[in-house]
């Protein structure tokens, strides 16, 4: 027994002192892969969100009825308050037109997962480049960089102290009502956030040794943005890109529970769904709760993965 | 003549105020008006304590800080005036090590990415292959591992990140590196390889520094000429030795004299200055000697005229109005609102030595003159344990 422990001892030590020979170096990002591997916040995230997103890839295909067949449509009287609720044929009820609520859900499940992921895109695409072009006049602009740098920001913060929704709103408002509306809406609402985050965490990394000691080697501004600050200035906004999914989806939704959503019935949108349920939630409450729960699981999964990243990425807290 | 000569060099940092528009309301003197020359293959220390502004002056001969005013001469190039595009080829020529090794280097870069970005910036080394093998040359040289080209900086202990920054800067092959607090984020024992290797460098690849630091242990050790820094100048300036072996300035005089001598019995009886209060503010400096508030020796006059930085004989170099006379023991130490002057003592009596280790009672105001018993409770208490620690910081922490 003692003589296979020490034996196991020697082996042990004979890898670690053969990794310490061959290291090759690990980097930040890979430490924080190692730390998401092993937090269960992350791993739940992690599989709520490939469930959703095999949803929404394979839904389509899968669902046993079309998402705009009125197969039952004389079943269902809402006038009345008659609804058909979970049964063999239709797992989640029919709605208040005689269409399969299942079939719906899972048919959704693409388009709030488009609305999702586009408009944080928008948001955090055009963000990061105000972001940037801010931070980047501020650390290394001298005396004009700071002034546009002032200048950006003031607009961002007039975007910020608007209320999203009605930031929102008010750009669907503009561009009539469609998907492509909800997705734009929710993303701009999202552009000043990126924006301040990233200059924010820009200008705490251009005070720090390392671009100094760029700059004292000579190396050009450019590069020392590119190279030297972004990098280190970027996992906030990875982290901020995972949270905003959970709040776009959430806005989305509630853009299109306001009337704003995609009006076509052959594409359903689960926030479309609530937004139609809730007119019946006296008689049927059942029919707003699968939309509902389904946006808050979603929800839920990219936010545990968001703070999962965050802590994983965080350098204090690197064990 | 001298590889890099400084001149009047000045640089104030506007303080504004504005909630829309920015009003300047005033300046930070954070360097003002400081001359000095370093020469080829030597190395200059620069000390004084926390905020006096020798950080800046080193940012400024870099110029990574604006200079107000004043030239930086380098081999007959003003880097003070040299245009933006000239400047970034140019400080190929003058690097710096940093004070804190973890924080100067990119946590995202490899060892190898963060030696050859600079090589890259300035055209040294035809392709990857040839850097590689520069770096590790360099790499051996300032003893690392040949494997820690692939490697993180947070993968090192505290003493090498501090050899990759010093690597870093030699890679260029500099004429001057500017060394800012190159030891103080290291434990002791670390200090002292970091400090050898340094020396040897400069003996191996005739390098020249400028040495900023607060431990006037480390200072010593390396430097040949040494400038002692207060509220944003130069107020001694001396051969190595000759600063150590007699202080003339007042500043000086009180920071030698915070450094605990390693004999206990010289240690209970030598002069000790304590200067009490703070620095004055750089925004708001004091008229005429800047010393004048804290300084045991202040005559009427050093609160009206700034004294010049003058020889007092064998090019020790001193700004005080009463050089000769407080070192002839003509004037004697009254003792400013701030300052209490405790004078060496003779050999103390059997009876007072016993009192020892009481509590050294803070001296508050000048006029309660301490006694020799308390001068000697105070010396036991910091004995030669940190002997090593004779940083300026530490006079203005004992009030």
């Amino acid at each position: 027994m003692s003589i296979v422990t020490t034996a196991s001892k020697i082996d042990r030590l004979a890898q670690l002192t053969a990794r310490t020979e061959t290291a090759s170096g690990t980097s930040l990002w890979r430490e924080a892969m190692r730390r998401m591997r092993s937090s269960k916040m992350a791993i739940i995230g992690a599989v709520i969100i490939a469930g959703f997103v095999l949803l929404a890839i394979v839904g389509p295909w899968v669902a046993p009825y079309g998402p705009a067949e009125q197969t039952w449509r004389g079943e269902v009287f809402s006038n009345r308050g008659e609804f058909v609720g979970a049964r063999a044929e239709n797992w989640f009820g029919l709605d208040h037109l005689g269409r399969d609520m299942f079939s719906r859900m899972l048919v959704g499940a693409r388009q709030t997962l488009l609305v999702g992921v586009v408009s944080m895109l928008i948001g955090l695409l055009i963000g990061a480049v105000v972001g940037i072009v801010s931070g980047a006049a501020a650390t290394l602009g001298g005396k004009a960089g700071r002034r546009i740098d002032d200048a950006i920001m003031r607009v961002t913060d007039i975007l910020l102290a608007l209320p999203s929704l009605l930031l929102a709103v008010s750009v669907a408002a503009v561009l009539g009502q469609s998907l492509t509306t909800v997705m734009i809406a929710v993303g701009v609402v999202q552009i000043p956030v990126f924006a301040r985050l990233l200059r924010g965490s820009m200008l705490a990394q251009g005070n720090s040794d390392y671009v100094l000691a760029a700059r004292s080697l000579g190396i050009r501004k450019r590069r020392i943005v590119l190279t030297q600050i972004l990098p280190n200035s970027l996992s906030p906004v990875i982290v901020q890109a995972t949270l905003s999914l959970a709040t776009a989806i959430i806005e989305a939704a509630a853009l299109s529970y306001l009337g704003l959503g995609n009006p076509d019935p052959a594409v359903p949108e689960w926030g479309v769904m609530l937004s139609a349920a809730q007119r019946f939630f006296d008689n049927e409450p059942m029919m707003s709760m699968y939309p509902a729960v389904g946006i808050i699981i979603t929800a839920l999964g990219f936010t545990l993965l968001g703070e999962a990243m965050r802590e994983a990425l965080d350098p204090k807290l690197r064990g | 003549m001298s590889l890099l000569e400084l001149d009047g060099v000045k640089v104030h940092f506007p303080v504004k105020k504005g909630i829309l528009f920015d009003r300047t309301i005033g300046h930070v003197y954070a360097v003002d008006g400081i001359s000095l020359k370093v020469e080829a293959g030597q190395t200059y220390g620069l000390v004084g304590e926390s905020g006096c502004g020798k950080t800046t002056l080193g940012r400024a001969v870099l110029r990574l800080v604006d200079v107000t005013d004043g030239s930086v001469v380098l081999d007959g190039t003003d880097v003070a005036k040299l245009p933006e595009k000239e400047l970034r080829s140019f400080r190929r020529r003058l690097q710096m090590v940093f004070q804190d090794p973890l924080g100067s280097l990119n946590p995202r870069q490899n060892i190898e990415s963060i030696l050859s970005e600079g090589m890259a910036a300035h055209g040294i080394g035809a392709n990857q292959e040839e850097r590689r093998e520069k770096i590790r040359e360099i790499l051996a040289k300032v003893g690392l591992p040949a494997n820690s080209l692939s490697r993180y900086p947070h993968e090192f202990s505290g003493g090498q990140r501090q050899r990759i920054g010093i690597a870093r800067a030699l890679v260029l092959e500099p004429d001057l590196i500017i060394c800012d607090e190159p030891v103080s984020a290291l434990d002791v024992s670390i200090q002292a390889q970091v400090i050898n290797l340094l020396e040897e460098l400069q003996e191996s690849m005739g390098l020249t520094y400028l040495v900023i630091a607060h431990d006037l242990a480390v200072v010593r050790h390396i430097s040949d000429v040494i400038g002692v820094m207060y509220l944003g100048a130069l107020v001694e300036e001396a051969p190595s030795d000759a600063l150590y072996e007699e202080p003339l300035h007042p500043y000086t005089r009180a920071l030698m004299s915070a450094v605990p001598v390693p004999d206990p019995e010289v240690e209970e009886r030598r002069e000790r200055i304590l200067l009490t209060g703070d620095l004055p503010s750089p925004a708001n400096p004091p008229a005429g000697c800047r010393f004048h508030t804290r300084c045991p020796w202040a005559q009427p006059k050093c609160s009206q005229e700034r004294p010049e930085l003058t020889d007092a004989g064998g090019g020790h170099k001193v700004a005080c109005h009463f050089t000769r006379e407080i070192r002839a023991g003509e004037l004697a130490p009254a003792g400013g609102p701030d300052a209490v002057v405790i004078p060496a003592q003779p050999e103390a009596p059997e009876a007072e030595k016993a009192e020892g280790p009481e509590k050294a009672p803070k001296p508050e105001k000048a006029e309660e003159a301490p006694k020799a018993e308390e001068a000697s409770g105070e010396s036991s208490e910091d004995s030669p344990a940190d002997s090593s620690e004779g940083s300026p910081e530490g006079s203005s922490e004992k009030e």
